[in-house]
């Protein structure tokens, strides 16, 4: 085992690695979460098997990878060196892998991502998805063996660390990331070169690096995909900022259900200290850190630094005022600096390329990428990393692909629970801070869901209204009781049982719970719903004064009588007779939507 | 030498103001005359209780420099800071989160225990609540009657968390504490479990800090009224030293009123057959456990000895130090003193069956109801004490009854046990009952008479003092402590052996029995305690007799029925065995 004590080592570590033997070629398998789910552990193992029973295991290599990003076409199977790329891979598919491209040196085609114009597109680089994609936080996620230490040293890992530790000073490295203009990727947007400098500059025997691996926005991944692909980054950014603020101990605070992320993290932690890339003497210097992990119970108020910080200690994860804030008094009370994964694994790479590089791509205020779980009616969905500035149009179209049945996009939901909806009309608005807030969002952790004609709004803002309140941890009163008034309302609108007054009930509480809440989870719930009705405040109206109408209906100048609808019906609620137009009986109708699907001519009209 | 305080300037609703850094808004406007409504906030500083988690959102107000709405009780004074506490922002907050409140909490206020006496009902007043816009379902737990103290009906409960931080961080008990999430949030204890079956020590605090009646006392009332109407009955009462300071209050004397007179009388006319003073329990307890002591000196037994009067204490100990057990004193509070003598020495004297007498007492405690039921208190079937009131529940008797208090005559004690001295009456407070034993003990072991009766060292409100004082050629060392996590500190050093006391006073309220459980309530003003403690002072600087062992009925109990301190019967009937128990 090589303990690196140089930066010579760490240089002649990765010469080694680069030379040796290369495969002929070699099967990226996507072992993500959402591909793991569909069986790409089993498709690894088969491939593996397959290989070796056609004595083909010296020239071809399998090697599962983190997350390649475009989880819906997943599993994916992308074979080096020309890149051919196969998505949907089933257990099925891999005697023809095998067969076709190993041994008789042909494409899969049926196994091939399919263009706009349903052209077949063989390489990962030309699928439209990745075009748009800049990728530095997601930088060697799906590209590198997480579990081989070698494949980070050969991408450059730890060099930043070894540097900044050998050969710069923990000044320098704050004014390195002052410079570049990172800003907190976790929800605030707080800029990180600051916090740093702030907890560094607190004098105490005793300080702590925390990262928030909390992740608990629904849909939101990133991070998760991060620790999974690429643990070693982060590791390399925590010790750095262990370094600058002057802390030997570290921790990375993950909920339980990560487990998939956990074993790799910790593997990753057993293999870096190994080295000496973590440890007492961190590459013969004379500063030393330890990371450990801290399992949380899955609590969503926990992404929330101080009670993330009362989770760690033992208590009940609840917020507390601020100020005092973290980097003054946090963990135990001592100086603590605490960010998320995504923003630290920014960090080595701003220190290898240097701040001006980094703050070269984005907008004035917002510099760098954003990663985005882009998720709902979209037809590419998956984790997209983008420069600060791509518009929500770039997005969702030339990187999402747009709807996947045409139907018309209604608006965006950025920010999880505590975001807001972007309408059509905003969808040029350059992706940053700042923009966002002025537009009534923010930018949050990154969750991004597209809605379309069809989706409900009152129904969406009450779905994640139903999340915060119930992930509420009911300290302070805004939050516990008011949030739940609000969903109240909600409800009290969805059946129908509400009324004009409501409206003005929901848009006062909102305002004042966001006055008025102690954290940032009660201060930003109220968002989904204040957006939307901002913005469809014609689908709250159609609740409040009970004209909406909740069952299908059939548009007599389009029905051909052709008894479709009533025959499909369950509850046999269509009435009419042959060539005639036909009637939904209101009173009746369970509003499944089965007619809908039936009609030939688009008769049926929607509730 | 004192280092001069930073000082900050802030303006607040247009007036510059000039604090000491440190400072939090809510004093800061306090000093400009700006009043800033609060609710879960609870600052008794002088015996280290603070609730300071700024949970309500009641005292918001506008902080200008940021434009955001800042807690007025948590957040401090910074330079330059400019500070709206009326703008419609704060107003709008304040008023949206006492509605939320208000919305979730029982509307039963005309049969309230806490009616009249109620923070939250005072702020829906104050602040013109006419009308809660927002409805819907309110909260749903079940109630906890098991105790025989504390009664919680968990639906009232507003979240202030100043039982927690009482029960957690104050008196390091830990029963109390927020339970699940949401709007489904309860302060509860783990499980759910009944106060029966927790470590609970029934001090009471949560109940005094308790803003609404979420936490009450167990009322023993009925029970009492019914005694009182039953003719076989002979109905006795006792009354505590700290509640004559402290009752009157209920009827809009100032605190600190001296009233024992007035409540004598209020008593008689209820129709108690007669009336006496724990005081006189005081003063029987301090010639026992002075002789105790002098004995455990004397015969190289265990020192420390601790003092046993307060309940809660005897109960923490018993849960939190098993192995501690043979450090306390035996001698039983003076509380079951004065029970156990009623129903022996004065029902022979009287000639009364015992089974009929009704003891009764009246303190400012609701430990006190958790040890009148400890079964080692009942000798041939019969309690030494059958009903404990608190101060406040003796207050609403005298109220139902419709006696104007403030037209009553003073009276008398009753004979037998009426008697008590300027010491027994220091029991009520913090340091009090050690200062009575020294002044016992002195005469006791040098034979000469003690000039200055008065151990100023003894006094004040620091959570623990020590002091040594000299006894002849015997340097006593003494400690004392109140509120329980002050004693767990002191107990711990001592279980380290790390500290030496010969003698060690533990009560377990902060303040002592003046800021007990029971007593009215303070709302969160540390005056009316010190007042109570002053008073507790002058009834003891006016009193004739101001050391136990002069007290003439004491004298002749030991006399005609007990012999001498510490003989077989006044160990019957005075002294007591504590029990190990589990710790939950």
């Amino acid at each position: 085992m090589l303990l690196v004590n140089s930066l010579n080592d760490l240089k002649q570590w990765k010469k080694n690695v680069l030379k040796r033997k290369k495969y002929t070629m070699t099967l990226v398998v996507c072992a993500g979460t959402s591909c793991l789910s569909s069986e790409s552990d089993l498709i690894i193992a088969m491939l593996k098997n397959a290989i070796e029973k056609n004595q083909l295991d010296a020239e071809i290599q399998v090697k599962p990878v983190g997350c390649l990003r475009f989880c819906g076409i997943g599993p994916l199977i992308v074979i080096e060196p020309d890149q051919t790329t196969y998505m949907k891979v089933t257990l099925k598919d891999v005697d023809d892998i095998v067969k076709l491209h190993l041994i008789q040196g042909e494409v899969v085609e049926r196994l091939l991502y399919r263009g706009d114009n349903d052209e077949l597109i063989s390489t990962i680089t030309e699928i439209p998805f990745y075009k748009k994609q800049r990728r530095i936080a997601l930088k060697n996620v799906g590209l590198i063996d997480p579990r081989d230490i070698d494949e980070y040293i050969a991408h450059d890992g730890y060099l930043a660390l070894g540097k900044s530790i050998l050969s710069s000073t923990p000044e320098a490295v704050i004014d390195t990331l002052k410079q570049s203009g990172l800003r907190g990727r976790g929800g605030g947007g707080f800029p990180t070169g600051l916090k740093w400098a702030y907890t560094a500059a607190v004098k105490s025997n005793e300080k702590y690096v925390i990262c928030n691996a909390d992740e608990g926005d629904p849909g939101a991944f990133m991070d998760r995909s991060i620790i999974e692909g690429d643990p070693h980054a982060l590791i390399e950014a925590m010790t750095l900022a262990g370094y600058a603020i002057g802390a030997d101990q570290g921790y990375v605070y993950i909920r339980a259900e990560y487990a998939i992320s956990i074993e790799p993290l910790e593997l990753a932690l057993k293999t870096s200290k190994e080295h000496g890339f973590l440890g007492k003497n961190i590459l013969g210097s004379d500063f030393s850190f330890n990371i450990d992990i801290k399992l949380g119970a899955g609590a969503f108020v926990c992404g929330e630094e101080t009670a993330l910080i009362r989770s760690m200690e033992g208590h009940r994860g609840e917020p507390d005022k601020k100020p005092p804030f973290p980097s003054e008094s946090g963990f135990r009370g001592k100086p603590s600096v605490v960010n998320n994964v995504e923003t630290f694994v920014n960090v080595p790479v701003i220190i290898r390329e240097g701040a001006a590089w980094f703050s070269s791509i984005g907008t004035d205020n917002s510099k760098g990428t954003k990663v985005f779980a882009l998720a709902g009616n979209i037809k590419n969905i998956g984790l997209v990393e983008v420069p600060m500035g791509t518009t929500f149009r770039e997005i969702v179209y030339d990187v999402g692909g747009g709807h996947p049945n045409g139907k018309k996009i209604k608006g965006v939901q950025i920010g999880g629970p505590s975001g807001g909806v972007i309408t059509e009309d905003y969808f040029d608005t350059p992706i940053d801070y700042d923009s966002l807030t002025a537009i009534g969002a923010m930018m949050g952790s990154g969750g991004m869901i597209v809605m379309d004609e069809d989706n409900d709004m009152v129904e969406i803002a009450k779905f994640y209204l139903d999340f915060t309140q119930e992930e509420s941890c009911g300290k302070c009163t805004p939050c516990r009781i008011g949030t739940k008034r609000m969903y109240e309302i909600l409800e009290r609108l969805v059946n129908m049982e509400g009324d004009p007054k409501d409206l003005e009930r929901l848009e006062t509480l909102g305002i004042n719970i966001k006055n008025a809440s102690l954290c940032g989870l009660g201060q930003t719930a109220p968002n989904p719903v204040l957006s939307t009705m901002q913005f469809f405040r014609e689908e709250y109206e159609a609740y409040a004064y009970r004209t909406k109408r909740t069952t299908y209906a059939v548009d007599a100048k389009k029905c051909i009588g052709c008894t479709k609808c009533a025959r499909v019906c369950p509850v046999q609620c269509i009435e009419g007779k042959v060539r005639e137009v036909h009637r939904v009986i209101e009173s009746d109708c369970i509003a499944c939507g089965a007619c809908y699907e039936a009609c030939p001519v688009d008769a049926i009209i929607k509730p | 030498m004192k280092l001069l305080s930073k000082m900050v300037n802030c303006t607040i609703n247009n007036k510059s103001i000039n604090v000491e850094a440190g400072t939090t808004v809510l004093e800061a406007a306090k000093k400009v005359g700006i009043h800033i409504p609060t609710l879960c906030h609870l600052d008794l500083h002088d015996v280290g209780v603070v609730n300071q988690n700024a949970n309500c959102r009641i005292c918001l107000v506008e902080n200008e420099s940021r434009g955001n709405l800042i807690p007025s009780c948590a957040e401090k004074v910074t330079d330059g800071m400019v500070i709206q506490t009326d703008s419609i922002k704060a107003v709008m907050a304040r008023r949206t989160s006492l509605e939320l409140i208000l919305s979730n909490h029982p509307k039963d206020c005309l049969t309230c225990v806490k009616n009249l006496d109620c923070e939250l009902q005072s702020l829906a007043s104050e602040m013109n609540i006419k009308e809660i816009r927002y409805q819907g379902e309110m909260m749903n737990h079940p109630k906890d009657f098991t105790s025989p103290a504390i009664e919680k009906d968990s639906n009232k409960c507003i979240m202030c968390r100043r039982c927690v931080t009482m029960c957690d961080e104050v008196q390091t008990v830990g029963i109390l504490s927020p339970l699940n999430r949401g709007f489904d949030v309860v302060v509860a204890t783990a499980f759910h479990l009944d106060f029966n079956d927790t470590s609970c020590t029934y001090c009471g605090q949560c109940v005094s800090v308790c803003p609404t009646a979420a936490l009450a006392e167990k009322t023993s009332t009925p029970s009492i009224w019914r005694r009182l109407n039953d003719p076989q009955k002979h109905v006795v009462v006792q009354i505590a030293p700290a509640v004559r300071v402290a009752l009157a209050e209920e009827f809009g004397y100032e605190p600190g009123h001296i009233s024992t007179g007035k409540i004598v009388s209020a008593l008689k006319r209820i129709g108690f057959d007669a009336v006496f003073d724990t005081n006189f329990g005081a003063d029987l307890t301090i010639i026992e456990e002075a002789h105790e002591l002098i004995e455990r000196i004397e015969t190289g037994g265990h020192l420390p000895m601790l003092t046993s009067c307060c309940p809660a204490w005897v109960q923490f100990f018993e849960h939190q130090f098993p192995d501690l057990l043979d450090i306390p004193s035996s001698c039983k509070s003076p509380q079951q003193m004065v029970g156990a003598i009623s129903k022996t020495y004065y029902a022979e004297k009287k000639g009364i069956d015992p089974k009929d007498i009704v003891m009764v007492s009246l303190m400012p405690c609701v430990a006190k109801k958790a040890e009148a039921a400890r079964l080692e208190f009942t000798r041939d079937g019969y309690p030494d004490v059958d009903f404990v009131m608190t101060t406040r529940e003796a207050a609403k008797m005298i109220k139902e009854a419709a006696i104007e208090f403030k037209q009553l005559k003073d009276q008398s004690f009753d004979d037998l046990m009426g008697e008590s001295t300027g010491a027994a009456a220091l029991f009520g407070t913090t340091g009090g009952v050690i200062e009575a034993a020294c002044r016992t003990a002195y005469e006791s072991i040098t034979g000469k008479e003690l000039k200055n009766v008065e151990f100023d060292e003894l006094r004040g409100f620091d959570g623990v003092r020590k002091a040594t004082i000299k006894i002849g050629d015997l340097d006593l060392s003494i400690g004392i402590t109140h509120g329980l996590g002050n004693t767990r500190k002191l107990l711990e050093a001592i279980r380290r052996k790390e500290v030496k006391f010969d003698a060690i006073e533990i009560m377990a309220c902060p303040g002592g029995c003046i800021g007990g459980g029971g007593q009215p309530y303070h709302h969160g003003n540390i005056d009316i305690l010190k007042k109570r403690q002053q008073a507790l002072y002058k009834i003891d600087r006016h009193a004739m007799i101001r050391k136990s062992h002069d007290n003439e009925m004491v004298q002749a109990l030991y006399e005609h029925f007990l012999k001498e301190p510490g003989s077989d019967i006044a160990h019957r009937l005075l002294h007591t065995k504590y029990q190990p128990k589990e710790r939950i």
